[in-house]
């Protein structure tokens, strides 16, 4: 079964772990420094913030993957694990951040800030 | 009608159940199931924040200048103790793959080793996070709230954020966190200093410059730390997502810890031993991989970007 085609010994769980410690520092290195090249603007951001995003999808990756061990599943039960999160997760974001900006234009007395 | 008769049987046989067309068990499929469930939710609350982040931008607090704090190192060192929590965190789902990798080999010594220090981790995780709460809602400069609702932090004539505390007793006096300090006291100490301005929140660092600051100051209130109505830091929702969200997810966390637990009793009594596979810590693995997994996320969204 494909549940035994994960590598044998524990080499590869301290090669994530180094993988994901390494990927946690280089974000805190970026988020203390904040290297003027990143600080510009791009679609709707800063490029810096595209970076952390980048970044903890690849986290998220290896975590899924391998230590909850998806990869190893069977095929069908990758697909209906993944694409749920993978659809419904951006179809959120494109649904609530769009009307965000028209709930952002306008004013509301009970919230403070208005 | 061979034919006919071999495809129903085996349709018998797929729907009359003993197989498994995902090639997981009954019990580890509805973890995945809940687990995306659960991923949807944590999504939604997520995506919530960043709604009314951008709506009030201006007044959303730069994370760098809230988490600041590292135990008994003094001074500001933003990012470094969320990383280590992240560090702890991370640490703790290694253990939870080395204990599932111990039972596949039915090693019972080392699957308890490594969940007892999965559990360990997940209690450290959970101390952390009191102390990071304890410094939030204690608060570290106190601010001043105008009457339109913003807020702002009272700064020296370079920008630096002076805490109530220096402005009314003076600097490099000895601080005491928890002293709380008038309206009048602080308006009359600003009012006195020509040198004093105010520090918006927001991430471009904005200054009010004493002249303009006054009208403001004469008609504020003092915010020391954050509670549900006030924070010192920004916006006040930024303090009710903030205690949600992490909250959660330290909920999580501490569900984790509890389940880990049960299946720890489990495991050094012997139960997966005479049951003869550990599933069960698989299972419980699945969740506690999750609980890091969102954590991952609550950090870039809550204290990088």
């Amino acid at each position: 079964m494909s549940d035994h085609a994960q590598p044998a010994g524990t080499r590869w769980i301290w090669n994530i772990f180094w993988l994901l410690l390494i990927v946690t520092a280089v974000e805190v290195g970026l988020g203390i420094v904040k290297p003027p090249f990143l600080m510009t603007k791009f679609a709707g951001t800063l490029l810096l913030n595209h970076v952390f995003i980048i970044l903890t999808l690849v986290k998220a990756y290896y975590i899924v993957m391998y230590f909850m061990h998806l990869k190893y599943e069977r095929k069908n039960l990758i697909w209906a694990i993944s694409l749920p999160a993978l659809i419904l997760i951006p179809y959120m974001m494109f649904i609530i951040l769009v009307e965000a900006g028209y709930f952002g234009s306008i004013t509301l007395q009970s919230i403070p800030g208005n | 009608m061979a034919t006919q008769a071999t495809v129903d049987q085996s349709n018998e046989n797929v729907w009359g159940g003993g197989n498994r067309p995902l090639g997981a068990s009954y019990g580890k499929l509805m973890m995945w199931f809940f687990l995306v469930s659960d991923a949807l939710t944590f999504s939604a609350f997520l995506i919530g924040y960043g709604v009314y982040r951008f709506k009030f931008e201006s007044l959303w607090p730069d994370p760098d200048a809230v988490f600041t704090h590292f135990p008994f190192l003094h001074g500001e060192f933003p990012l470094l103790y969320v990383a280590l929590m992240t560090f702890i965190l991370i640490m703790s789902s290694v253990t939870m793959v080395m204990a599932v990798n111990e039972g596949h080999k039915m090693n019972q010594k080392g699957v308890t080793i490594w969940m007892l220090a999965t559990i360990i981790g997940g209690v450290i995780f959970l101390g952390s996070q009191a102390w990071e709460w304890y410094h939030f809602i204690v608060g570290e400069h106190g601010a001043v709230r105008f009457e339109d609702g913003r807020m702002a932090k009272i700064a020296d004539s370079e920008g630096h954020v002076l805490s109530l505390h220096d402005i009314i007793h003076g600097e490099g006096v000895a601080h005491d966190h928890h002293e709380k300090f008038a309206t009048e006291d602080v308006i009359a100490a600003f009012k006195a200093d020509p040198s004093l301005q105010l520090l918006l929140p927001g991430k471009e660092h904005e200054v009010v410059d004493h002249k303009t600051a006054l009208p403001l100051v004469e008609n504020s209130y003092v915010v020391q730390g954050a509670n549900m109505k006030e924070n010192e830091y920004g916006h006040p929702l930024f303090a009710n997502f903030f205690f949600f969200i992490t909250g959660f997810h330290g909920f999580h966390v501490f569900t984790g810890v509890l389940l880990n637990f049960i299946i720890f009793l489990n495991i050094v009594k012997g139960t997966y031993e005479r049951r003869g596979h550990y599933e069960m810590v698989e299972k419980v693995g699945l969740y506690w991989h999750f609980v890091d997994l969102v954590w991952v996320f609550v950090f870039t969204f809550f204290y990088l970007v």
